[in-house]
């Protein structure tokens, strides 16, 4: 089982050579879209890399389960509904989404995910 | 200007690989307006050359319907430069694919000799702002397929032949039947 120091490391090495980023930019509180300026085909490439890094499989929407925010079940006036949310964190354990429950707009679910969000992703694949 | 940057097509296995050639010719503008006094491909354009290569083969897995374009170049290296009379290879592997896109090693032979590699992120253009955009016209693009003989050597993993895909065909006979009735 990888330590956390590890899986920090290879995630970030990922992230820099799938961004272009410096290593200093990849803090674990580091937002993927809003600081290290990751566009929606870089996550595929992000995908590839950690797969070959962890060898671990990731199915589309995994990690990213942008069905839910497409779905009109879940989605209201632009904002992810009570139910959304409890789909969303079924669906992302791994990730933190306090700060997005007090103002679901659909709009910042692109830039929900930091690092250590992807760090805790990767273990739970591991485990 | 025609945006062709291969040749023809050597090899073509579905959903795998595929590999073409690019003879390097004086009659291309290009070479000499990249640098007049010592003509060479420009290697931005190699680059072009592995992603329609890459482009035809991620394609073909929707049988040309899916819009693929390049997304990304990530590390691109080059050891020597091609020349007027050179001939390149430019080869293409699928590292990862999915509905969305795919991941792509290519690699470029100069004269058989290592040139360099790139690596290659497509993507699949989907969702509704993309429904009415056609990247190309049918009919011509099947020209284009035809004319690099990509269908001679295309073929499935099992090694059975790449068809080509009626609605391309459908398209030739509907221009050939107007224009060259």
């Amino acid at each position: 089982m990888a330590s956390n120091d590890e899986v920090f490391e290879k995630v970030r090495e990922a992230l820099v050579d799938a961004l272009a980023v410096d290593d200093s930019d990849v803090t674990p509180a580091a937002t993927m879209v809003g600081d290290l300026g990751a566009e929606s085909i870089d996550f595929l490439d992000i995908v590839y890399r950690l797969e070959k890094a962890f060898g671990i499989s990731i199915s589309r929407g995994e990690l990213f389960p942008d069905d839910i925010l497409t779905n009109a079940e879940y989605v209201s006036d632009g904002k992810v509904t009570a139910s959304g949310l409890a789909q969303l964190k079924a669906r992302m354990p791994f990730a933190d989404l306090s700060k997005f429950e007090q103002n679901p707009l659909v709009q910042d679910f692109g830039n929900l995910l930091t690092v250590n969000d992807l760090c805790n992703y990767v273990k739970t694949k591991l485990a | 200007m025609r945006w062709f940057w291969i040749d023809r097509f050597e090899e073509f296995v579905s959903g795998q690989s595929a590999r073409t050639v690019k003879n390097v010719s004086l009659s291309e503008e290009h070479l000499d307006d990249y640098n007049q006094t010592w003509p060479y491909m420009p290697p931005p354009l190699m680059i072009e050359g592995l992603a329609q290569t890459g482009g035809l083969l991620l394609g073909q897995m929707s049988d040309f319907k899916a819009r693929v374009v390049l997304a990304k170049v990530g590390r691109a290296s080059f050891e020597r430069l091609a020349r007027p009379g050179d001939r390149l290879t430019y080869q293409v592997r699928f590292l990862s694919q999915q509905a969305d896109g795919a991941i792509a090693e290519g690699t470029i032979l100069l004269n058989d000799e290592p040139l360099g590699a790139v690596e290659l992120v497509f993507a699949t253009l989907s969702g509704p702002e993309f429904e009415k955009v056609e990247l190309f016209q049918p009919h011509e693009f099947l020209r284009m397929l035809r004319s690099m003989r990509l269908f001679d050597v295309a073929k499935n993993p099992d090694g059975t032949p790449v068809v080509i895909p009626e609605h391309l065909v459908a398209a030739e006979q509907a221009f050939l039947s107007v224009n060259c009735p």
